[in-house]
Protein backbone atom coordinates (compact mmCIF):
# COMPACT_ATOMS: atom_id res chain seq x y z
CA UNK A 1 0.00 0.00 0.00
CA UNK A 2 2.80 2.39 1.21
CA UNK A 3 5.05 1.43 -1.87
CA UNK A 4 2.19 1.71 -4.29
CA UNK A 5 1.47 5.22 -3.03
CA UNK A 6 5.40 5.94 -3.55
CA UNK A 7 4.83 4.97 -6.97
CA UNK A 8 1.79 7.15 -7.59
CA UNK A 9 3.64 10.13 -6.37
CA UNK A 10 6.75 9.89 -7.68
CA UNK A 11 5.11 8.93 -11.36
CA UNK A 12 2.67 11.46 -11.52
CA UNK A 13 4.68 14.51 -9.35
CA UNK A 14 7.15 13.94 -12.50
CA UNK A 15 5.04 13.72 -15.32
CA UNK A 16 3.55 17.14 -13.42
CA UNK A 17 6.41 19.59 -14.53
CA UNK A 18 6.26 17.35 -18.49
CA UNK A 19 2.77 18.19 -19.33
CA UNK A 20 3.36 20.87 -21.68
CA UNK A 21 0.57 22.14 -23.77
CA UNK A 22 -2.08 20.39 -21.29
CA UNK A 23 -2.52 17.54 -19.55
CA UNK A 24 -2.72 15.27 -22.38
CA UNK A 25 0.63 15.91 -23.68
CA UNK A 26 1.39 13.31 -20.84
CA UNK A 27 -1.72 10.74 -21.56
CA UNK A 28 0.75 8.31 -23.63
CA UNK A 29 3.55 8.10 -20.69
CA UNK A 30 0.38 7.73 -18.15
CA UNK A 31 -0.94 4.63 -19.73
CA UNK A 32 2.39 2.91 -20.46
CA UNK A 33 3.03 3.11 -16.66
CA UNK A 34 -0.49 2.22 -15.60
CA UNK A 35 -0.86 -0.70 -17.65
CA UNK A 36 2.10 -1.52 -19.33
CA UNK A 37 4.91 -1.16 -16.13
CA UNK A 38 3.26 -1.35 -13.08
CA UNK A 39 0.04 -3.29 -14.00
CA UNK A 40 -2.53 -1.00 -12.31
CA UNK A 41 -5.36 -1.47 -14.92
CA UNK A 42 -6.04 -3.44 -18.35
CA UNK A 43 -6.18 -1.10 -21.64
CA UNK A 44 -9.98 -1.19 -21.91
CA UNK A 45 -9.97 -0.66 -18.04
CA UNK A 46 -7.72 2.58 -19.57
CA UNK A 47 -9.83 3.84 -22.25
CA UNK A 48 -13.07 3.18 -20.25
CA UNK A 49 -11.30 5.86 -17.56
CA UNK A 50 -9.96 7.82 -20.13
CA UNK A 51 -13.90 8.35 -21.66
CA UNK A 52 -15.11 8.94 -17.97
CA UNK A 53 -12.68 11.91 -17.57
CA UNK A 54 -13.29 13.41 -20.84
CA UNK A 55 -16.93 13.52 -20.02
CA UNK A 56 -17.33 14.22 -16.74
CA UNK A 57 -16.97 18.13 -15.64
CA UNK A 58 -13.35 19.19 -15.04
CA UNK A 59 -10.15 19.01 -16.14
CA UNK A 60 -9.43 15.79 -17.78
CA UNK A 61 -6.18 15.07 -16.23
CA UNK A 62 -8.71 14.06 -13.36
CA UNK A 63 -8.09 11.07 -14.74
CA UNK A 64 -5.67 10.09 -12.56
CA UNK A 65 -7.54 10.35 -9.64
CA UNK A 66 -9.34 7.52 -10.82
CA UNK A 67 -6.04 5.47 -11.63
CA UNK A 68 -4.89 6.20 -7.49
CA UNK A 69 -8.11 4.99 -6.46
CA UNK A 70 -7.70 1.42 -8.11
CA UNK A 71 -4.84 1.20 -7.04
CA UNK A 72 -4.83 2.36 -3.57
CA UNK A 73 -8.33 3.34 -2.64
CA UNK A 74 -9.17 6.85 -1.47
CA UNK A 75 -5.33 7.89 -0.20
CA UNK A 76 -4.15 6.41 -3.62
CA UNK A 77 -6.89 9.26 -5.33
CA UNK A 78 -5.74 11.62 -3.33
CA UNK A 79 -2.03 11.10 -3.65
CA UNK A 80 -1.98 10.87 -7.03
CA UNK A 81 -4.22 13.99 -7.46
CA UNK A 82 -1.72 16.08 -5.53
CA UNK A 83 0.70 14.55 -7.77
CA UNK A 84 -0.39 15.49 -10.42
CA UNK A 85 -1.87 19.33 -9.78
CA UNK A 86 0.73 20.33 -7.13
CA UNK A 87 3.78 20.91 -8.78
CA UNK A 88 2.19 22.45 -11.64
CA UNK A 89 -0.17 24.65 -9.61
CA UNK A 90 2.75 26.18 -7.75
CA UNK A 91 4.33 27.17 -10.87
CA UNK A 92 1.47 28.92 -12.23
CA UNK A 93 1.43 30.70 -9.69
CA UNK A 94 5.10 31.58 -9.07
CA UNK A 95 3.96 32.87 -12.84
CA UNK A 96 1.07 34.74 -12.03
CA UNK A 97 3.05 36.37 -9.15
CA UNK A 98 6.00 37.63 -12.11
CA UNK A 99 3.43 38.37 -14.34
CA UNK A 100 1.57 40.79 -11.91
CA UNK A 101 3.93 42.14 -10.22
CA UNK A 102 5.00 43.56 -13.48
CA UNK A 103 1.47 45.37 -14.04
CA UNK A 104 1.60 49.09 -15.55
CA UNK A 105 5.03 48.37 -17.61
CA UNK A 106 5.19 49.67 -20.91
CA UNK A 107 6.43 46.16 -22.63
CA UNK A 108 3.53 43.91 -20.84
CA UNK A 109 0.45 45.81 -23.37
CA UNK A 110 2.76 44.79 -25.97
CA UNK A 111 3.16 41.58 -24.96
CA UNK A 112 -0.49 40.67 -23.62
CA UNK A 113 -1.60 41.99 -27.59
CA UNK A 114 1.15 39.67 -28.87
CA UNK A 115 -0.45 36.43 -26.70
CA UNK A 116 -4.12 37.38 -27.59
CA UNK A 117 -4.16 35.76 -31.37
CA UNK A 118 -1.65 33.03 -30.31
CA UNK A 119 -4.20 32.11 -27.39
CA UNK A 120 -7.33 32.20 -29.85
CA UNK A 121 -5.06 29.64 -32.19
CA UNK A 122 -5.00 27.41 -29.35
CA UNK A 123 -8.59 27.65 -28.61
CA UNK A 124 -8.90 26.18 -32.43
CA UNK A 125 -6.18 23.67 -31.75
CA UNK A 126 -7.39 22.12 -28.70
CA UNK A 127 -10.92 21.74 -30.56
CA UNK A 128 -9.00 19.69 -33.41
CA UNK A 129 -6.78 17.55 -31.39
CA UNK A 130 -9.74 16.69 -29.80
CA UNK A 131 -11.51 15.62 -33.27
CA UNK A 132 -8.59 13.59 -33.72
CA UNK A 133 -8.77 12.36 -30.31
CA UNK A 134 -12.00 10.76 -30.50
CA UNK A 135 -13.67 8.25 -32.67
CA UNK A 136 -15.83 10.57 -35.28
CA UNK A 137 -18.26 9.90 -37.56
CA UNK A 138 -20.39 11.28 -40.20
CA UNK A 139 -23.20 11.72 -37.55
CA UNK A 140 -20.77 13.02 -34.21
CA UNK A 141 -19.27 15.40 -37.16
CA UNK A 142 -22.37 16.80 -37.88
CA UNK A 143 -23.21 17.09 -34.30
CA UNK A 144 -19.71 18.78 -33.77
CA UNK A 145 -20.36 21.57 -36.74
CA UNK A 146 -24.18 22.14 -35.74
CA UNK A 147 -23.05 22.86 -32.06
CA UNK A 148 -20.07 25.54 -33.16
CA UNK A 149 -22.78 27.27 -35.16
CA UNK A 150 -25.44 27.41 -32.46
CA UNK A 151 -23.00 28.80 -29.62
CA UNK A 152 -20.99 30.80 -31.79
CA UNK A 153 -23.80 32.56 -33.16
CA UNK A 154 -27.12 32.79 -30.39
CA UNK A 155 -26.51 32.76 -26.48
CA UNK A 156 -28.43 29.46 -25.62
CA UNK A 157 -26.99 28.00 -22.39
CA UNK A 158 -24.46 25.26 -23.30
CA UNK A 159 -25.58 22.69 -20.98
CA UNK A 160 -29.21 22.51 -23.83
CA UNK A 161 -26.88 21.94 -26.94
CA UNK A 162 -25.25 19.35 -24.77
CA UNK A 163 -27.85 17.63 -23.99
CA UNK A 164 -29.47 17.89 -27.58
CA UNK A 165 -26.13 16.30 -28.73
CA UNK A 166 -26.51 13.47 -26.14
CA UNK A 167 -30.37 12.93 -27.55
CA UNK A 168 -29.42 13.33 -31.39
CA UNK A 169 -26.58 10.73 -31.45
CA UNK A 170 -28.83 8.40 -29.86
CA UNK A 171 -31.93 8.89 -31.85
CA UNK A 172 -29.06 8.44 -34.99
CA UNK A 173 -28.44 4.95 -33.63
CA UNK A 174 -24.95 5.51 -33.09
CA UNK B 1 -2.65 46.08 -3.76
CA UNK B 2 -1.99 49.41 -1.83
CA UNK B 3 -0.68 50.93 -5.57
CA UNK B 4 -3.67 50.13 -7.18
CA UNK B 5 -5.09 53.59 -6.09
CA UNK B 6 -1.73 55.52 -7.56
CA UNK B 7 -0.94 53.37 -10.81
CA UNK B 8 -3.24 53.96 -13.53
CA UNK B 9 -4.72 50.39 -14.23
CA UNK B 10 -3.46 49.32 -17.85
CA UNK B 11 -6.61 47.80 -18.65
CA UNK B 12 -10.08 47.80 -17.34
CA UNK B 13 -10.10 47.01 -14.07
CA UNK B 14 -11.30 43.91 -12.54
CA UNK B 15 -14.85 43.75 -10.25
CA UNK B 16 -13.99 42.69 -7.10
CA UNK B 17 -14.66 39.32 -6.37
CA UNK B 18 -14.90 38.03 -2.84
CA UNK B 19 -13.39 34.56 -1.57
CA UNK B 20 -17.27 32.75 -1.52
CA UNK B 21 -17.89 34.28 -4.90
CA UNK B 22 -14.97 33.12 -6.43
CA UNK B 23 -15.67 29.22 -4.95
CA UNK B 24 -18.74 29.83 -6.22
CA UNK B 25 -17.90 31.32 -9.67
CA UNK B 26 -15.43 27.86 -10.47
CA UNK B 27 -18.21 25.84 -8.39
CA UNK B 28 -20.50 26.24 -11.33
CA UNK B 29 -17.96 26.04 -13.91
CA UNK B 30 -16.96 22.64 -12.36
CA UNK B 31 -20.72 21.60 -12.43
CA UNK B 32 -21.25 22.53 -16.06
CA UNK B 33 -18.45 21.78 -18.14
CA UNK B 34 -19.46 18.46 -18.93
CA UNK B 35 -17.47 17.16 -21.87
CA UNK B 36 -14.49 19.27 -21.58
CA UNK B 37 -14.37 22.70 -23.04
CA UNK B 38 -13.16 24.16 -19.86
CA UNK B 39 -11.91 27.27 -21.24
CA UNK B 40 -15.19 27.77 -22.71
CA UNK B 41 -16.90 28.16 -19.72
CA UNK B 42 -14.55 29.46 -17.59
CA UNK B 43 -14.43 32.44 -20.02
CA UNK B 44 -18.01 32.41 -20.16
CA UNK B 45 -18.49 33.01 -16.12
CA UNK B 46 -15.44 34.85 -15.37
CA UNK B 47 -15.56 37.67 -18.26
CA UNK B 48 -19.29 36.90 -20.08
CA UNK B 49 -21.24 36.81 -16.65
CA UNK B 50 -19.19 37.97 -13.68
CA UNK B 51 -16.67 40.50 -15.43
CA UNK B 52 -13.77 39.72 -13.16
CA UNK B 53 -11.91 39.96 -16.32
CA UNK B 54 -11.84 41.48 -19.51
CA UNK B 55 -11.51 39.20 -23.04
CA UNK B 56 -7.38 40.84 -22.73
CA UNK B 57 -6.85 39.65 -19.43
CA UNK B 58 -8.50 36.07 -19.76
CA UNK B 59 -6.40 35.79 -22.95
CA UNK B 60 -3.27 36.54 -21.30
CA UNK B 61 -3.99 34.26 -18.64
CA UNK B 62 -5.14 31.61 -21.10
CA UNK B 63 -1.68 31.95 -22.84
CA UNK B 64 0.46 31.76 -20.15
CA UNK B 65 -1.64 28.55 -18.33
CA UNK B 66 -0.43 26.98 -21.99
CA UNK B 67 3.32 27.90 -21.26
CA UNK B 68 3.46 26.25 -17.77
CA UNK B 69 3.30 22.96 -17.76
CA UNK B 70 0.53 20.83 -16.34
CA UNK B 71 -3.66 21.12 -17.21
CA UNK B 72 -4.15 24.05 -18.86
CA UNK B 73 -7.66 25.16 -17.22
CA UNK B 74 -6.00 24.67 -13.55
CA UNK B 75 -3.42 26.42 -14.17
CA UNK B 76 -5.86 29.16 -15.47
CA UNK B 77 -7.84 28.98 -12.35
CA UNK B 78 -5.14 30.02 -10.45
CA UNK B 79 -4.06 32.58 -12.77
CA UNK B 80 -7.53 34.06 -12.23
CA UNK B 81 -7.42 33.45 -8.37
CA UNK B 82 -3.99 34.98 -7.89
CA UNK B 83 -4.82 37.96 -9.87
CA UNK B 84 -8.11 38.65 -8.37
CA UNK B 85 -7.53 37.78 -4.30
CA UNK B 86 -3.65 35.97 -3.95
CA UNK B 87 -2.76 32.83 -2.74
CA UNK B 88 -6.83 32.39 -1.07
CA UNK B 89 -7.96 33.06 -4.24
CA UNK B 90 -5.80 30.26 -6.07
CA UNK B 91 -7.14 27.81 -3.40
CA UNK B 92 -11.06 29.17 -3.74
CA UNK B 93 -10.92 28.50 -7.09
CA UNK B 94 -9.10 25.48 -7.04
CA UNK B 95 -11.77 23.98 -4.62
CA UNK B 96 -14.80 25.15 -6.32
CA UNK B 97 -13.21 24.09 -9.84
CA UNK B 98 -12.57 20.36 -8.39
CA UNK B 99 -14.96 19.24 -5.92
CA UNK B 100 -17.57 18.48 -7.98
CA UNK B 101 -15.90 16.56 -10.86
CA UNK B 102 -13.26 14.42 -8.09
CA UNK B 103 -16.44 13.18 -6.93
CA UNK B 104 -18.26 12.64 -9.46
CA UNK B 105 -15.53 10.93 -11.44
CA UNK B 106 -14.44 8.30 -8.71
CA UNK B 107 -18.32 7.69 -7.83
CA UNK B 108 -18.79 6.35 -11.82
CA UNK B 109 -15.57 5.17 -11.87
CA UNK B 110 -16.14 2.60 -8.82
CA UNK B 111 -19.65 2.23 -10.94
CA UNK B 112 -17.63 1.28 -13.79
CA UNK B 113 -15.92 -1.08 -12.63
CA UNK B 114 -18.36 -2.88 -10.61
CA UNK B 115 -20.49 -3.30 -13.91
CA UNK B 116 -17.76 -4.29 -16.03
CA UNK B 117 -19.71 -5.98 -18.88
CA UNK B 118 -23.04 -5.93 -17.59
CA UNK B 119 -25.52 -5.61 -20.91
CA UNK B 120 -27.54 -3.12 -21.28
CA UNK B 121 -25.24 -0.06 -20.45
CA UNK B 122 -24.11 0.89 -24.04
CA UNK B 123 -26.07 3.84 -24.36
CA UNK B 124 -24.40 5.62 -21.82
CA UNK B 125 -21.60 5.21 -23.78
CA UNK B 126 -23.39 7.10 -27.34
CA UNK B 127 -24.88 9.65 -25.20
CA UNK B 128 -20.92 10.63 -23.41
CA UNK B 129 -19.99 10.26 -27.35
CA UNK B 130 -22.67 13.22 -27.99
CA UNK B 131 -21.92 15.17 -25.13
CA UNK B 132 -18.31 15.42 -26.33
CA UNK B 133 -18.80 16.05 -29.70
CA UNK B 134 -20.69 18.94 -28.30
CA UNK B 135 -17.97 19.94 -25.93
CA UNK B 136 -15.40 19.98 -29.30
CA UNK B 137 -18.04 22.67 -30.89
CA UNK B 138 -18.29 24.61 -27.73
CA UNK B 139 -14.06 24.85 -28.13
CA UNK B 140 -14.66 26.02 -31.57
CA UNK B 141 -17.58 28.75 -30.82
CA UNK B 142 -15.45 30.22 -28.27
CA UNK B 143 -12.05 30.36 -30.23
CA UNK B 144 -14.98 32.13 -32.60
CA UNK B 145 -16.14 34.55 -30.67
CA UNK B 146 -13.03 35.55 -29.40
CA UNK B 147 -11.50 36.14 -33.01
CA UNK B 148 -14.68 38.27 -33.70
CA UNK B 149 -13.82 40.59 -30.58
CA UNK B 150 -10.27 40.24 -30.26
CA UNK B 151 -8.06 39.86 -33.75
CA UNK B 152 -7.70 43.54 -35.65
CA UNK B 153 -5.90 43.13 -38.42
CA UNK B 154 -4.65 40.84 -41.38
CA UNK B 155 -1.14 40.21 -39.22
CA UNK B 156 -3.55 39.10 -35.95
CA UNK B 157 -5.62 36.73 -38.03
CA UNK B 158 -1.99 35.25 -39.31
CA UNK B 159 -0.47 34.63 -36.36
CA UNK B 160 -4.15 33.08 -35.04
CA UNK B 161 -4.28 30.99 -38.30
CA UNK B 162 -0.17 30.11 -37.84
CA UNK B 163 -0.78 28.87 -34.34
CA UNK B 164 -4.12 26.77 -35.54
CA UNK B 165 -2.70 24.96 -38.36
CA UNK B 166 1.03 24.46 -36.39
CA UNK B 167 -0.47 22.83 -33.44
CA UNK B 168 -4.29 21.74 -34.32
CA UNK B 169 -2.66 20.41 -37.99
CA UNK B 170 0.88 19.69 -38.11
CA UNK B 171 0.83 18.89 -34.45
CA UNK B 172 3.88 20.54 -33.73
CA UNK B 173 4.78 20.57 -30.14
CA UNK B 174 3.67 23.78 -28.64
CA UNK B 175 6.94 24.81 -27.11
CA UNK B 176 8.34 24.88 -30.85
CA UNK B 177 5.19 27.27 -31.99
CA UNK B 178 5.96 29.82 -29.66
CA UNK B 179 9.70 29.78 -29.83
CA UNK B 180 8.82 30.75 -33.03
CA UNK B 181 5.61 32.28 -33.49
CA UNK B 182 5.56 34.88 -30.22
CA UNK B 183 8.41 36.91 -31.40
CA UNK B 184 6.94 37.40 -34.92
CA UNK B 185 3.49 38.54 -32.87
CA UNK B 186 5.82 40.45 -30.37
CA UNK B 187 7.43 42.31 -33.20
CA UNK B 188 4.24 43.02 -35.45
CA UNK B 189 2.44 44.50 -32.05
CA UNK B 190 5.85 46.87 -31.25
CA UNK B 191 5.83 47.83 -35.05
CA UNK B 192 2.28 48.76 -34.70
CA UNK B 193 2.66 50.99 -32.33
CA UNK B 194 0.54 51.95 -29.17
CA UNK B 195 -2.55 50.90 -28.38
CA UNK B 196 -5.13 53.06 -29.55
Amino acid sequence: MIASLIQLAVLFGGLSLLAFGGGTAVLPDIQRAAVDTYHWLTAPEFLAFFAISRAAPGPGSLIVMLIGQKVAGVPGAVVAGLAMFGPSCALAYGASLMWHRTAGAAWRQHVERALAPMAIGLTFASAIALLRGTEHDWRAYAVTAVATVVLSFTEISPLFVLGGGAVALLLAGW
Amino acid sequence: MATRATVPAPSKPAARASLPALFAGFLSIGLMSFGGGLAAWIRREVVERRGWLDDRQFLTGYALSQIVPGATNVNLAVFIGAQLRGVLGVLAALAGLMLVPIVLILGVGTLYLRAQGVPGWGWLGTALAGMGAVAIGLNMATGIKLARRNLRGVAAALVTLATTVGIGVLRIPLVEVMVVIFPVSLALSVWQGPRR
